[in-house]
């Protein structure tokens, strides 16, 4: 290792490395938190919210250490403290992702969008971004464990049953609008419990904007 | 080494997973792929000028 590393506590490190390593980042920033919110507009806010912290926070990046793992640690928190202020707010919403005109491209990518990725947003957060940070981001579970703040194996028991869940969605697609009835155990549970929280009430949510 | 042979329903289970992973790096591919949009480089832009401007703790 040279001993370029200059004082890591500087206060503030003037290189633009970083920038340039952050913006070239910025294309799995959105398509993480594309993942996460199901929804382009959602997604991009967030994605930008990131940036801004990442930017602010560039002093407390220990050079030689995994950028990507941090930026995507700083997008997560923001996903959940923005989902704690608006908590009935946009669960994965996928199907307005769908609904977006993206223009030309976007928009045929959305219509192949997968029965996969549809189902996607009947797992609970955990599973759904264990499985992306390792099944699609290509992070190591130790990576990902980091960047969900939990335990190794914790991830891999999310993944694993994020993938059991998805299987069991798309074999049997009645479970989707039948969920009381019990598909496998825990899988089942899960997405009861999920949809428990998306439906409080079973309130309509989806059309809470335009409320005349 | 494991002495359990495959049965054709693990192997299943394994090509469904391989199919979701697929699927999945697709969605994300697919988004990563996309051109960025300029509000970010913007964005980043201001946050330098208003560093520049405001705190300037050049040593």
């Amino acid at each position: 290792m040279p001993n370029s590393a200059p004082s890591m506590h500087s206060p503030k490190p003037e290189n633009p490395d970083f920038k340039s390593e952050l913006l070239g980042l910025v294309p799995f920033l959105r398509a993480f938190a594309r993942s996460l919110t199901g929804n382009q507009e959602a997604a991009d806010d967030l994605a930008q919210e990131t940036l801004v912290k990442a930017w602010q926070s560039r002093s407390s990046f220990i050079p030689g250490t995994n950028l990507k793992a941090w930026l995507f640690t700083i997008l997560r928190n923001q996903f959940y403290s923005d989902r704690r202020r608006a908590w009935r707010q946009a669960p994965w919403d996928q199907d307005a992702a769908e609904r977006i005109p993206g223009g030309g491209e976007d928009q045929v990518a959305s219509a192949e969008l997968s029965d996969t990725v549809r189902a996607l947003k009947h797992l609970s957060d955990e599973q759904r971004e264990a499985l992306i940070l390792v099944g699609a981001g290509g992070f190591s579970y130790e990576d990902a464990a980091a960047i969900c703040k939990c335990a190794v194996g914790t991830v891999k028991s999310r993944v694993a049953r994020a993938r059991k869940t998805l299987i069991e969605i798309l074999d049997g697609s009645d479970t989707l609008g039948d969920a009381t009835r019990p598909a496998g155990g825990e899988a089942a549970r899960e997405i009861m419990a999920q949809l428990d929280q998306l439906s409080p009430g079973r309130s309509e949510q989806v059309g809470k904007k335009r409320d005349k | 080494m494991s002495d359990e042979k495959p049965t054709e329903k693990a192997r299943a289970v394994r090509a469904r997973q391989r199919a979701i992973g697929r699927e999945l790096r697709r969605m994300y591919d697919d988004v990563a792929q996309e051109a960025v949009p300029d509000d970010f480089m913007d964005l980043l832009r201001q946050i330098d000028e208003a560093e520049e401007k405001g705190g300037k703790k050049v040593s």
